[in-house]
C-alpha cells in the first residue's frame, strides 16, 4: 500500500478537476483575448470559474483576484509592488512579517532589505501562533505593510487573521496573508475578515500546480509585476492559462461546498492517527488540535532523527515531510521548528504528516502500523535510547543552533 | 548553473548503495556490557560524542584486550541521519581489530571513503560530508578515555574544514604560494568549504572556531604587511625595485629623480610640475602629472620636457614608466 501524508507540500488533482480541464487543451484552445470565436468559447467557462472563485472565498464584486502562476508570484507581488508604490517614493519604510512565513514571503523581504526596506521579523509562541499583541506593538508610522500568514504550511497552526485584519484597518496599514494552507482546507471568507490582500496557490487543494491567485481588496492599486498584453485588465499580463483557471475554479468549489463536514472526516482521521502516535513514549506534537488546520500533525520522535524517521517511512511507501536541517539541501536547521523551539530537539526531530479528503481508514491504519514499527527500529539503533550509561567522560558536546537573523 | 542543475539531484540518489544497505541494516549496532566483556578479561570504553540537540550524537562501545590494545569488539548507537548511521557502522568496522593507536589515526575521509561502491564516486552528497565527522571526533573521544589524555591531544593542528580536513597551516600555505584572492579558488586547491559549507562564514549548521572567509581577509592582510616590509628593507638595502614598491616609495622615487635631475630646469624658465597619480596598466606602469607655472602653457611640455621627464625616470627607476601629462 502507498500512502501519501504530504499534502501540506501537494494534493493529488482530483479527478474531477481533470475532468473539466480536459476540453481546453484540446477541443477549446482558443486565445480568449482573440475576436473570434475560437477564442471567445472559452469565455463562458472561465467566467464560470470566476465566479466559483469569488465564491469560494466570499469576495466582493468590487474586489479583483487575479490568477498568477502560483503563491510564490502573488507573494512576491504583493510585496515587491507595495515596496514600488508605497516605499521607493512614499514616506513609508517598514515591512511586519513573522519569522515563520513561507520561503516566499521571506526571501522577498530579504531582497526587500538589500534595497533599504527594514523589515521586522515577528516571533511566535510556542504553538507557532502570532500573537495579536506582538503585531499590534510593531506597528509604526512607517509601516506600509503587515504579511502574516493565515495557517501554517508545518504546524497547520492558524493565525489569528480576523483580530490582526481589524488593528491594521485601525492604523491605516495594508495587510496580506499568505493563505495558501487555509483555502479549500478551512472555512475562508472574506466578508468575515479585513484582508487587503491573499495569496492562494491551487495544487494545495487538488487543483493543477501552476497556478495560483492574488485578491486585492477593492481592486484597490498595485504595481502589475509582469507588464504586457494587459490581460486581467493590465494587472498580470500574459495569455490566460485557460485549462488551469478552470481547473482551480472547479478544485475551489469541490474544496469548499460542505467544507465543515470534508474538515470533520478529515480531521477525524487525523485524530486517530496523532493519537496512536502520542500513545509511543516520548513524542510530542505543537499545538492545540482546535486551531489547527484539521489534516495536519507536526510530531517529535524523542531520539529518532527526521531524515532516518522519513527515510524508514518512505522505505515502507509512506510519503511525509520533516523540517530537519538534516534532510535538507543547506543543513540549516528549519526556521519554523526554531522559531517554536523551546525544544532543538524538534528542528531534528519533527516529522510532518498532513492528510487529505483522500486519505482512507485503511491508509491511516497502515501508517500507524508502520510508523510504530519505523520508531521501534530507529530507537533500537538510538544512542539516547541506549541501556548502559557510559563508564566515565560521556559529557553532552555542548552545541550552539543557528536561528536565521534577520 | 546549466542543464544538469536545472532540477536539483533527490538527496537520497546521491547515497552509495553502501550508505543505503547499512542504513537499513546496520551490521554493528549494539551495545556492550561492562560485565560481558570483563568476563572476558577485557576492558570496556564508551565514548559519548554529540547532542540530540544538535542534530547528531553517536555513543562509541570498544572492548579493548588491555594486553595488547587491540579492539576486538565494537558497537554504536545512533542518533542521525541515514549518512549517521551509516558511517557509525563503517567507523566500527574499521576499529576492529586495530589497536587504540592505529584506530585514533582513523579520519572521516577514510569513513566516507569505505562507504563508495566505486573509489571515484563520493559515497554522498558534499552537504552531507559533515555527517561523517562524528566518526572521526568520537574515535578521538574513546582513544583519549582509555589513554587517559584529552582527546583534543590527538589533534596536532587546527582543523578548520572539519569534512575534507585542512589545516589552518595548510590554508594559509596555500592562500599565500598561489596568491588565493576568493573562497571559491580556496575550496578549488583544498576542497575545504566544499562540502557541508559551515567552515565559509558563521551563520551555518555548525559554529566554527575558524572561518574561510576570516583567514582569508587575515591571510592576504598579512601578505600585504609581508610585502611592504619586504619594499620597506629593500628600498633601505638601497636595491629597491621600482615595480615592487608600494605606492607612497614609488611617489617618493619619483619625487626624489625629478628633485634632483628636472625640477631645476622647470623652475628657471618660471614652471614647475607634481606627480598627480601613479597607476600598474599591465605591461605600464602610468605616472600622471601635472604641470605648473608657465610649464603649464608651454608648447614643448608635450613634446621635449615630456621626452626629458620620462626618458629620465626610465633610466634611473625603471623603463617600463611611461608619463602621462594631464
Amino acid at each position: 500500500m502507498q500512502v501519501y501524508l504530504d499534502n501540506n507540500a501537494t494534493t493529488m488533482c482530483d479527478p474531477k478537476v481533470v475532468e473539466a480541464m480536459l476540453p481546453f487543451f484540446s477541443e477549446q484552445y482558443g486565445n480568449p483575448n482573440s475576436l473570434h470565436k475560437f477564442g471567445s468559447s472559452t469565455h463562458p467557462a472561465l467566467m464560470n470559474a470566476i465566479n466559483q472563485t469569488y465564491k469560494a472565498l466570499g469576495a466582493s464584486d468590487n474586489d479583483d483576484i487575479v490568477f498568477t502562476s502560483c503563491a510564490t508570484e502573488s507573494n512576491n507581488w504583493v510585496l515587491q509592488s507595495v515596496w514600488i508604490d508605497h516605499i521607493v517614493n512614499g514616506e513609508k519604510n517598514h515591512i511586519l512579517t513573522t519569522e515563520v512565513e513561507h520561503p516566499s514571503v521571506l526571501s522577498t523581504c530579504k531582497f526587500l532589505e538589500e534595497q533599504g526596506v527594514k523589515v521586522t521579523y515577528l516571533p511566535v509562541n510556542e504553538e507557532g501562533v502570532v500573537e495579536v499583541h506582538t503585531v499590534k506593538s510593531f506597528i509604526t508610522d512607517k509601516t506600509a505593510l503587515v504579511s502574516v500568514m493565515w495557517a501554517s504550511n508545518e504546524t497547520g497552526m492558524i493565525n489569528p487573521i480576523k483580530e490582526i485584519g481589524e488593528i491594521c484597518k485601525e492604523k491605516g496599514v495594508l495587510f496580506h496573508t499568505d493563505g495558501v494552507q487555509a483555502v479549500g482546507k478551512i472555512p475562508v471568507n472574506l466578508q468575515d475578515v479585513h484582508v487587503d490582500f491573499l495569496s492562494f496557490s491551487a495544487h494545495k487543494f487538488h487543483g493543477p500546480k501552476g497556478i495560483g491567485g492574488l485578491y486585492i481588496k477593492d481592486s484597490q492599486p498595485l504595481s502589475p509585476l509582469l507588464h504586457g498584453g494587459d490581460q486581467m485588465g493590465g494587472r498580470r499580463s500574459g495569455t490566460l492559462n485557460v485549462p488551469y483557471i478552470i481547473g482551480m475554479g472547479k478544485a475551489l468549489e469541490l474544496a469548499t461546498e460542505n467544507i465543515e463536514e470534508k474538515m470533520a472526516s478529515i480531521r477525524a482521521k487525523r485524530d486517530r492517527l496523532e493519537d496512536a502516535i502520542l500513545e509511543l513514549n516520548d513524542t510530542f506534537t505543537v499545538g492545540n488540535r482546535d486551531n489547527r488546520t484539521p489534516n495536519t500533525i507536526l510530531v517529535s520522535i524523542k531520539g529518532v532523527e527526521g531524515e532516518g524517521m522519513l527515510w524508514d517511512l518512505n522505505n515502507g511507501e509512506i510519503g511525509a515531510s520533516t523540517g530537519s536541517a538534516c534532510a535538507s539541501e543547506d543543513l540549516e536547521a528549519n526556521s519554523v521548528m526554531l522559531a517554536i523551539g523551546a525544544d532543538n530537539e524538534l528542528a531534528h526531530t519533527g516529522i510532518r504528516l498532513s492528510l487529505s479528503r483522500f486519505t482512507t481508514d485503511a491508509e491511516i491504519d497502515y501508517a500507524i502500523a508502520h510508523f510504530k514499527k519505523a520508531v521501534e527500529r530507529l530507537r533500537g539503533i538510538s544512542s539516547s535510547f541506549a541501556k548502559q550509561a557510559p563508564t566515565k567522560g560521556g559529557e553532552v558536546q555542548e552545541c550552539e543552533l543557528h536561528h536565521h537573523h534577520h | 548553473m546549466a542543464k544538469a542543475d536545472m532540477l536539483g539531484e533527490s538527496l537520497w540518489d546521491a547515497y552509495s548503495n553502501k550508505v543505503t544497505t547499512l542504513m537499513n541494516n546496520p551490521q554493528h549496532q549494539g551495545e556492550i556490557f561492562e560485565a560481558d566483556a570483563e568476563s572476558r578479561g577485557n576492558k570496556l570504553i564508551v565514548a559519548d560524542f554529540g547532542a540530540e540537540s544538535c542534530g547528531d550524537a553517536v555513543r562509541l562501545y570498544w572492548e579493548i584486550d588491555p594486553e595488547t590494545d587491540k579492539i576486538v569488539d565494537s558497537k554504536f548507537k545512533s542518533f542521525g541521519c541515514g549518512t549517521a548511521i551509516a558511517s557509525s557502522d563503517v567507523m566500527t568496522e574499521l576499529c576492529i581489530g586495530k589497536t587504540v593507536q592505529e584506530a585514533v589515526k582513523i579520519t572521516n575521509i577514510d569513513v566516507e571513503f569505505a562507504l563508495r561502491d566505486d573509489p571515484d564516486t563520493p559515497a554522498v552528497p558534499p552537504q552531507k560530508m559533515h555527517c561523517s565527522v562524528m566518526a572521526y571526533d568520537v574515535i578521538k573521544k574513546a582513544a583519549g578515555l582509555y589513554m587517559g589524555v584529552d582527546a583534543d591531544s590527538f589533534e596536532e593542528e587546527i582543523i578548520v574544514c572539519e569534512c575534507a580536513r585542512v589545516s589552518l597551516t595548510t590554508l594559509k600555505e596555500v592562500i599565500k604560494l598561489n596568491d588565493l584572492k576568493t573562497v571559491e579558488e580556496i575550496t578549488d586547491y583544498t576542497k575545504a568549504g566544499g562540502f557541508c559549507k559551515s567552515c565559509i562564514k558563521p551563520g551555518g549548521h555548525e559554529a566554527m572556531d575558524y572561518y574561510l572567509v576570516d583567514i582569508l581577509a587575515d591571510t592576504r592582510k598579512e601578505m600585504d604587511e609581508e610585502k611592504m616590509r619586504a619594499a620597506a628593507d629593500a628600498s633601505l638595502a638601497g636595491n629597491a625595485n621600482f615595480t615592487e614598491m608600494t605606492l607612497v616609495q614609488q611617489i617618493k622615487a619619483v619625487d626624489a629623480i625629478i628633485d634632483e635631475n628636472i625640477r631645476q630646469f622647470l623652475v628657471m624658465d618660471g614652471g614647475d610640475m607634481e606627480i598627480i597619480d601613479i597607476k600598474a596598466n599591465d605591461p605600464f606602469i602610468d605616472i600622471y602629472i601635472r604641470y605648473l607655472g608657465a610649464c603649464s602653457g608651454c608648447a614643448s611640455s608635450a613634446t621635449g620636457t615630456l621626452y626629458a621627464i620620462e626618458s629620465t625616470l626610465k633610466e634611473k627607476l625603471s623603463d617600463k614608466i611611461r608619463v602621462l601629462p594631464i
